[in-house]
């Protein structure tokens, strides 16, 4: 971070606390350009991310996310515009992108196929000795960050293909975690499991949020997790930023993302229906219990 | 990427050669190899190189891309006209030393290149002008004989449509790991080659994984459909010979009749 000395930079302090942790600016990206098969992925999207924020990326298969979220933590280069980490431009010093890597810890899609290592331990370790830490700090990341996911002790040190599908899953989860990094990008992460999988990777990253007051982008089609679990919500359509807000004003526009294809949670649902049928309900409601809540104060209310 | 290795060089298009069957296509390929081979002078090499071309600008894909064909074998078509050079009779042209250059030499390093260049060119004309899945349907075809000393023919050929059904797939699985473990920090373009080599463990061993894991899955889906094997089954597309396929077979026997009335009418120089 570069506090004072490079005021060039646009800092964006609101109320003085939070400082814009992820900034993307114009940001376009065209698959095999020049080339007969080119293909438009991404289209002047700018945005800001503030630090500690739990960002939820929704939007139909193809309006462009994946590639979002791999030009963020620098995987893919943008064909135009910027990104800031930090107020610093990650392609300045295209040599040093793999400590934006660190920074921005992605976690892809079924990520239990990226698991290759003897031992569950020494997988989770890849990351951290690729950063170039010592045994002593790289043991206690290891096991803090498998302690995130509720790996037991025991199971560090087998193999990791002898694990459950679950258990793969946050094994690989917190090969990411364990390098602490200031952003934590996760792809689908519950993407076939059973429910209570999903109820426990969600809680468990919602835990890890609130400890380590790190920023989370969670890319997900479940609208209710996002809504459970989101402070603020992106909404990605062919390539461009559609919306961008509080999780209750997004969705309480339920016709206009309808409309590119997606859907509101349910309960968020239940309360346009009723306000429509002329029941003055809030529709900014998010979760079955204050929906409950909800309904109960309107009733009450005639 | 991995994206940009071309595979499956198949290039879709209406012409002639595309029309032919695939079957007359590998048989007429191989004849017209062998009768590259058995020229023993430069009017029937010139003819065969002739005919070879005409094929080519007949398949109407540019010819650029049969040029990149050869870049892939350039070293080993310099290298062996370079040796060539060397070995051979005749008159001494230059000489070092025990190294000598004769004319005979120059004629080998001329028959040589122009040999393997046409080679590499008219067999891309069969991998260019048919699909992977007509290639081996056509292959399965050709081999039925060989099922007369127990060669299982349908398995050959099924393992050989399923590899190639299967590199697009496995190549996007690299990719996705080759960036899964990028994010975790593997470092993969620096290094010598030590390092680099052992920078693919970890993209190798979940592709291994993986692989087998499609395997089982695929060997599980043909069984539940009790999927065993070549007899009896019909095909969904039947291969035919036609009109094109004649034409093409009449032509191919006159050039070849020609290069050996060449080769008897202007003797030997090699």
């Amino acid at each position: 971070m570069c506090r004072g000395t490079c005021g060039s930079y646009e800092k964006t302090f609101k109320g003085g606390v939070s400082l814009a942790v992820i900034k993307a600016e114009n940001l376009g990206f065209v698959y095999s350009a020049g080339t007969s098969f080119e293909k438009t992925a991404l289209n002047d999207v700018s945005f800001e991310i503030n630090e500690g924020e739990f960002v939820g990326i929704i939007g139909h298969t193809g309006s462009g996310k994946s590639t979002l979220v791999q030009l963020l933590n620098g995987l893919l280069r943008p064909t135009s515009g910027n990104i800031f980490l930090n107020g610093k431009d990650i392609w300045e010093n295209p040599k040093k992108i793999r400590e934006v890597r660190f920074k921005v810890g992605m976690v892809f899609q079924y990520p239990e196929y990226q698991l290759f290592e003897e031992t569950v331990y020494k997988d989770i370790a890849f990351g951290p000795k690729n950063m170039g830490l010592g045994t002593d700090e790289t043991d206690k990341k290891v096991r803090a960050s498998a302690g995130f996911v509720g790996l037991r002790e025991d199971q560090l040190n087998v193999s990791p293909f002898e694990l459950s599908g679950g258990e793969k899953r946050r094994a690989a989860i917190a090969g990411v975690i364990a390098m602490d990094p200031d952003v934590l990008i996760l792809d689908e992460p519950t993407a076939g499991l059973d429910p209570l999988g999903r109820e426990t990777l969600l809680s468990q990253i919602v835990d890890y949020h609130k400890v380590r007051k790190n920023t989370v982008l969670l890319v997900s089609h479940s609208m209710e997790d996002i809504a459970r679990i989101a402070d603020r919500v992106l909404v990605m359509s062919e390539g461009k930023k559609v919306m961008f807000g509080k999780t209750a004003e997004i969705f309480s526009k339920g016709e206009e993302l309808e409309k590119i294809g997606l859907r509101v949670p349910q309960i968020t649902k239940i309360m346009l229906m009723l306000k429509k049928q002329g029941y003055n309900v809030d529709t900014g409601v998010l979760t079955v219990e204050q929906g409950f809540n909800e309904i109960l104060s309107c009733l009450s209310g005639i | 990427m991995a994206r940009e290795i071309t595979l499956g060089q198949f290039l879709p298009g209406n012409s002639f050669i595309h029309k032919m069957d695939a079957r007359s296509k590998i048989i007429l390929l191989i004849a017209t190899i062998v009768f590259i081979f058995l020229c023993r002078n430069f009017v029937s090499l010139l003819l065969i190189s002739l005919f070879s071309l005409l094929v080519i600008f007949m398949t109407k894909i540019s010819f650029m891309k049969y040029l990149k064909s050869l870049k892939v074998i350039l070293f080993i078509v310099i290298l062996t006209g370079i040796l060539n050079l060397f070995y051979g009779t005749g008159d001494i042209i230059w000489q070092w030393w025990e190294l000598k250059i004769t004319t005979g030499g120059i004629i080998n390093a001329v028959f040589v290149i122009v040999r393997i260049a046409i080679l590499m060119m008219i067999s891309a004309v069969l991998t260019y002008t048919t699909s992977p899945t007509d290639l081996t349907d056509a292959l399965e075809r050709l081999m039925k004989p060989l099922q007369f000393f127990h060669v299982k023919v349908h398995e050959i050929a099924m393992m050989m449509t399923i590899a190639l059904r299967f590199i697009p797939v496995l190549l996007d699985e690299t990719d996705k790991i080759t960036n899964a473990q990028k994010a975790r920090g593997a470092d993969m373009e620096s290094g010598n080659i030590i390092q680099r080599v052992k920078a693919l463990i970890p993209v190798l061993i979940p592709l291994f994984v993986s692989s087998f894991r499609r395997a089982n899955d695929l060997a599980m889906a043909m069984e539940c459909r009790c999927y065993n094997g070549g007899k009896n089954r019909t095909r969904m597309k039947v291969l035919h010979f036609t009109g094109v396929d004649i034409a093409a077979a009449i032509v191919s026997t006159i050039i070849f009749a020609g290069v050996i009335y060449c080769n008897i009418r202007f003797g030997s120089i090699i």
